[in-house]
């Protein structure tokens, strides 16, 4: 038994050496070639970070897209779901309250128009991404808001789209944050 | 064809792709069998040098399970006192506070059963010290650990009679050096050039687009995710786990981690039809495990790609499914996939939140983690199912009135007590763990802890009562994901979670593995016209209808009670 003792703490403090230090410090190491040198990709706009490429955050402002609904405010250091379950009535409550303000503030769109993903809370808090849907019926809001065609707001939209992985695999999406920087930089 | 289909099916024709080569190869590491790796032998020398490690050294099963348990016994000790002195030890550029007792009680064992129940939330709970030094050490080590121990079965089959049962040491250390550790490698790269962090940079700031300040936790949180699929841990980097952007920022990062989760659990059951030399046992063990995951997966995507009926009742177009709780990037395809794998093979970690899933794909994920043998977890979901074969060979022997036998080997009264024995202890940890809750829920509301039981829930009503199910469930397969909107740190859920895990973990182990050791040294019996085949498509039937019978014996009424008490009042 004692044997087993002084082998298990031996091989404790080798193993540790092994993939705590040797390993993660080796990939940390190589990952500085990464885009954003390993610490995440930042998005930049005269010269000031403005925003992580994967992190949403929050656009209630009429003349950006809004991305989906957090249950954090998109706090990026306490990632959050809201845990409903589907048929809590407070949850559907809520559901019925942001659909009633995309009604609102998008006049011109119908209840069946409204996609889920814009009514619903993603599971991070940090969704980066929109449906093409969700993009689809604020369109008309942008355009009206900044005073542009309606033409050029689609174009951006579509420019901004993320086509299914190699064309086969998975959704589509758009990402919220990348196409409201190509809206100011028009 | 729809492209989250596609997406799905082809991530399971890759994870076979990959799964299937990796077993035989791990038949021939653990075998001592050339292989392209051997290279890497002089790094496992030096490591037995270091640890005064003989391999040569013969175990028998008991001296086998006290090598697993003291080693693992000291890092519960090692990790507990990290974990609570964290705020003092280095490496903590965000400034995290110390664990309290019961918390690093609960996370602790957590970590070392390789469940990853996680109580805390990793922004805010731990330094980048405790990730790295106590949780991804323990992902690497506690897979292992389950590696090994399969590997012990594995040999008490291969000779017709033996009491050598290899070395522990040996099996562990190959499970890191030819295994873990390479994949690991390979896969952290990889997230790490799609986006995910993996330096040690601390937390950032910015000025949003819209002027509000934000910060950022980051870290390295690659390293850690490699690990925690391909070890089937599952505790992620990040509260979220893989639904944050950082730890799975894509469409195919999420295949990524999809694969990585599956592949070792497949390549294990392989691995063992190729080693005891019976090819056809690990097909017919494969062929039932596959069938088990379609069928939980059929029905949970069609549950969740209809979208959620309440939702629909107040015209919300759900053309692509239920959203809450889900990441655009993947959609609910992905979601509903690796909600049913994450289930089945206990990693726990998630991609979506299983709270908001629908009512019915709760009862799926539930079903996956109270069967936990479908792949099952590193090592261990062999062994899991390793335990549902000895029933089925006993009820089978009763059936057809002979001794029972499994792979030439008498199974006898003291064989079958210790499975019975097992089968039992699961629903037993279940039931009355999530009874006595709910009896504190109702009874003791307003007790004075850190959260009152009066407001664990998230949700009222049955979904309520599915939430503490699940903690409970999730603990004792050691999977490790949660509906997470139960407030589960407070002292009642750290305690018995924390037990049940610890039982749930290494009962579990040592039985399959006492089975084993005694069958092994039992007389060999030459097969002959009366013995009773384990490789044919009837026993496995017979094995698929034990497990299916146990389970719905021993769950039903609790379920019953809650998923689809809550899927039958959403119908009306």
């Amino acid at each position: 038994m004692k044997k087993y003792i002084i082998q298990s703490i031996r091989l404790t403090l080798v193993l540790l050496v092994l993939l705590c230090v040797i390993y993660p410090v080796t990939v940390a190491f190589i990952g500085k070639m990464s885009k954003g040198n390993g610490g995440g990709e930042k998005i930049t706009k005269n010269g000031k970070t403005v925003g992580y490429a994967l992190l949403g955050q929050s656009f209630t402002k009429p003349q950006y897209f809004w991305g989906r609904p957090s249950a954090v405010a998109y706090n990026a250091a306490g990632s959050a779901g809201s845990n409903k379950g589907p048929s809590n009535p407070d949850y559907l409550k809520e559901v019925q309250s942001r659909m009633d303000t995309l009604l609102k503030y998008n006049p011109g769109i119908k209840k069946s128009d409204i996609p889920a993903d814009m009514v619903t809370a993603s599971g991070s808090g940090l969704d980066p991404n929109i449906s093409e849907q969700g993009a689809a019926i604020q369109v008309d809001r942008i355009a009206a808001a900044r005073k542009i065609d309606v033409k050029k707001v689609k174009e951006l939209v579509a420019m901004n789209t993320l086509k299914p992985f190699m064309g086969l695999f998975g959704p589509s999406s758009v990402n919220v944050l990348k196409l409201n920087l190509a809206l100011d930089a028009l | 064809m729809n492209t989250e289909l596609t997406g799905i099916i082809a991530t399971f024709l890759l994870t076979l792709v990959i799964a299937i080569p990796l077993g035989k190869y791990l038949a021939k590491v653990f075998a001592g069998e050339k292989v392209w790796t051997d290279f890497l032998k002089p790094v496992e020398t030096g490591i037995y040098k270091l640890s005064g490690i003989n391999i040569k050294e013969q175990m028998n099963w008991k001296q086998q399970l006290k090598a697993l348990l003291t080693i693992n016994i000291l890092w519960l000790f090692y990790g507990f006192f990290v974990l609570i002195f964290q705020d003092k030890l280095p490496f903590n550029p965000d400034g995290n506070p110390g664990m309290t007792p019961d918390l690093a009680f609960n996370t602790i064992i957590s970590f070392v059963a390789n469940c990853n129940l996680q109580h805390y939330s990793g922004e805010s709970g731990v330094s980048y010290l405790t990730q790295q030094y106590v949780l991804m050490f323990l992902q690497f080590v506690s897979a292992a650990t389950g590696i090994a121990a399969a590997v012990v079965l594995f040999k008490a089959f291969r000779d017709k009679t033996t009491t050598e049962l290899g070395n522990f040491w040996e099996f562990f250390v190959k499970s890191i050096t030819r295994l873990l550790l390479p994949l690991a490698f390979v896969v952290a790269l990889i997230l790490t050039f799609n986006g995910t962090p993996a330096s040690y940079e601390g937390k950032d700031k910015f000025i949003s687009v819209q002027g509000d300040t934000v910060n950022v936790s980051r870290g390295p949180a690659a390293q850690m995710i490699a690990i925690k699929h391909l070890g089937t841990n599952g505790g992620g980097y990040f509260g979220t786990n893989s639904a944050h952007p950082f730890e799975n920022p894509s469409y195919f990062t999420n295949m990524v981690e999809l694969i990585a989760q599956v592949i070792i659990p497949i390549a294990m059951v392989i691995a063992f039809g190729y080693f005891i030399r019976r090819k056809k046992l690990a097909w017919t063990i494969f062929g039932v495990m596959t069938i088990g995951l379609f069928m939980l997966l059929i029905p949970m995507l069609s549950s969740e790609l209809g979208g959620n009926p309440a939702l629909a009742k107040m015209g919300i177009s759900q053309t692509t499914g239920a959203m809450e709780g889900k990441e655009v990037r993947f959609g609910p395809a992905a979601s509903a996939y690796w909600a049913t794998v994450t289930t089945i093979i206990s990693t726990g970690s998630v991609n979506s939140m299983h709270d908001s899933t629908m009512p019915m794909s709760g009862t799926w994920q539930l079903l996956g983690m109270m069967i936990n043998s479908f792949y099952g977890g590193c090592g261990v979901g062999l062994l899991n199912y390793f335990i549902y074969l000895v029933v089925a060979v006993f009820i089978s022997g009763l059936m057809v009135g002979r001794t029972p036998e499994f792979l030439g080997h008498k199974v006898e009264a003291r064989e079958i007590k210790i499975a019975a024995i097992i089968t039992l202890l699961s629903p037993f940890l279940i039931l009355a763990g999530t009874a006595i809750a709910s009896y504190i829920f109702t009874n003791h509301g307003n007790a004075a802890w850190a959260v009152q039981p009066k407001s664990w829930l998230n949700n009222p009503g049955f979904h309520g009562f599915s939430e503490m199910l699940y903690e409970m469930t999730s603990s004792n397969a050691n999977n490790g994901s949660g509906f997470e909107g139960l407030g589960d740190n407070n002292i009642f859920w750290n305690l018995s979670t924390g037990m049940v895990i610890f039982l749930g973990r290494f009962l579990p182990i040592i039985g399959p593995v006492a089975i084993a050791g005694l069958l092994g040294a039992k007389k060999f019996i030459p097969e002959s016209a009366g013995t009773l085949k384990t490789d044919t498509k009837t026993f496995a039937l017979m094995t698929f209808a034990v497990i299916i019978v146990l389970n719905a014996l021993s769950y039903f009424p609790a379920l019953a009670l809650g998923p689809l008490a809550e899927y039958f009042t959403m119908l009306k």
